[in-house]
């Protein structure tokens, strides 16, 4: 009864295969580079310079058994989620005003053209001076490295947004917030989306970067403390270890907690292949 | 007799700037009464979706009033429901039926009754069995199949379609227009229809408007008769309006 349906998705056997090939093919790349890594760490024989694979692991293993890892690192996520949090609500606000003004639209439009290209961790010496050392300080310049990459895909998204679509909602009676709600931002989400995975990029790295230049800026420090501290007392497996924690936090919540939105979001509906 | 759900009185709309006017639709008038189907034709530049545009209150006019029974259309409304020619109106991130229950869950109509209206209309455009999918799962035609029976779930006062089956292929735009008339006879809904065929608006018109381009002005107003001969008749005539040389086919 209906007409020349698009051939749906390939599924089965034939899709499984390929899903798994790549998966493959990517263990592969991390044996040769484990193999590398440890080869050239056994080569030039000095813990103090480069420590093995082994080494790393067994530091990082054993780290992660004292809870000092695990501590140091919810250290790190917690100051994370303040300045993240705070970086998403400002970027809301600005992103709404944008949305409802002329005004606004250009005052988002001029504030990320200046602040977009600063990196947030010049900041860390004003910071510092008006919030003094600690946690207010690392909140603020990671707040500032989120907002805009947030408020500027954000923006660029509702203006993207198909003229029919809006019309569509408008034509279903919605207007103003409604409209805001329940069709521009659903529409705007792969943009969304891909602004809160740059953020999110950026905010990891500003902290770990300031938590090394401003190490002291909190009690028990965060991992980026960690790494600096180890490396002052010559323990570089420890050190490496405090580095293999922080890849492996930006790949958990890129490949995982990004991923899973992805998944029953965007791609989902068709918006994102 | 009752008074017309729709008429125009009078509406001219323009665009541009001061210097540089330019004048899309200029005095027109009609009126349209329940349960009739209105088509609009024109050449490309008449104006007619303009006009569309703004009996759905996206569009304000310069001049004149566009009254809805008997009350100025303002702004858009689920009284009015626009059928668009573009695939891309359905919401993306509502399913089929989720899609056509909307209007209903907007107006305010609980879960289960909307469900089941959607179920129902589903069934009525043919895509039983696709309720759960998502529009990019669908062919043009069938997004276009989702979209009327959005467009229907929420009886409007008016239903307005511009250009609906424009970017179909040949075979689904001819299955399309027969299931519209099939729609027609199981609602009697009021239809305003545009569009650019004269095969399109003979087919499924009442009445037929025709405009002529540059400024959008009425040419012609006919009513489209029942017998086959006198259809074929006012076909040739649309065409002799419409088209300066015979068409020679």
């Amino acid at each position: 009864m209906f007409d020349g349906a698009r051939p749906q998705p390939p599924a089965g056997p034939l899709a499984a295969e390929a899903a798994w090939k790549p998966t493959l093919r990517r263990a592969g790349v991390l044996l040769v580079l484990g193999l590398a890594w440890e080869g050239y760490g056994r080569w030039i024989d000095n813990d103090l310079v480069f420590p093995t694979l082994s080494a790393t692991l067994a530091a990082f293993w054993r780290l992660t058994i004292s809870g000092e890892l695990p501590a140091r690192a919810l250290a790190s996520l917690e100051v994370l989620a303040l300045g993240y949090g705070a970086g998403l609500a400002l970027a809301t606000l600005l992103v709404l005003l944008a949305v409802a003004s002329r005004f606004g639209s250009e005052l988002l439009a001029t504030l990320t053209a200046m602040f977009n290209p600063l990196p947030a961790i010049a900041l860390l010496p004003l910071a510092l001076l008006w919030f003094g050392l600690g946690t207010p300080s690392l909140v603020f310049v990671i707040t500032h490295s989120v907002l805009w990459a947030v408020a500027l895909n954000a923006h660029a998204g509702v203006q993207a947004i198909p003229p029919t679509l809006r019309r569509v909602g408008e034509n279903l009676g919605l207007r103003g917030w409604r409209l805001t709600l329940r069709i521009l931002l659903p529409a705007a989400l792969p943009a969304v989306i891909a602004g809160l995975k740059i953020g999110w990029a950026f905010a990891w790295r500003t902290l770990i970067a300031a938590e090394l230049v401003f190490g002291t800026t909190s009690r028990s420090g965060g991992l980026g403390w960690f790494i600096f501290e180890r490396r002052n007392n010559l323990q570089i497996d420890e050190v490496f270890a405090g580095l293999l924690a922080v890849i492996a936090i930006g790949l958990v919540v890129e490949g995982v907690v990004f991923r899973t939105i992805e998944a029953r979001t965007i791609r989902r509906w068709g918006l994102q292949r | 007799m009752l008074s017309p759900l729709l008429a125009l009185k009078e509406v001219s709309v323009h665009f541009g700037t001061a210097n540089r006017p330019v004048t899309a639709v200029e005095n027109v008038s009609f009126s349209l009464s329940e349960g009739e189907r209105l088509v609009l034709v024109g050449p490309s530049g008449c104006g007619k979706s303009t006009l569309l545009a703004t009996v759905g209150g996206f569009l304000r006019p310069s001049a004149g009033h566009v009254l809805l029974d008997g009350v100025p259309v303002r702004r858009p409304g689920p009284d009015r429901m626009m059928v668009f020619q573009e695939f891309d109106q359905l919401l993306p991130w509502k399913s089929v039926a989720a899609n056509i229950a909307y209007p209903l869950r907007l107006a305010g109509v609980t879960r289960e009754v909307a469900s089941a209206r959607a179920e129902a209309l589903i069934h009525q455009v043919g895509l039983t069995g696709f309720g759960d999918a998502f529009p990019h799962m669908l062919s043009g035609g069938m997004k276009m199949r989702v979209a009327i029976a959005r467009a229907l779930a929420a009886p409007p006062r008016l239903l307005l379609m511009d250009e609906p089956f424009a970017a179909l292929d040949a075979l689904t735009r001819r299955r399309m227009q027969e299931e519209l008339l099939r729609l027609w006879h199981e609602h009697v809904f009021t239809l305003l229809f545009v569009t650019h065929s004269i095969e399109e608006a003979v087919l499924l018109g009442s009445r037929i408007l025709v405009l002529s381009p540059h400024p959008g002005r009425v040419q012609a107003v006919l009513e489209v008769p029942e017998d086959r001969a006198a259809r074929a008749a006012l076909q040739a005539d649309l065409h002799r309006l419409l088209l300066p040389e015979p068409a020679d086919v």
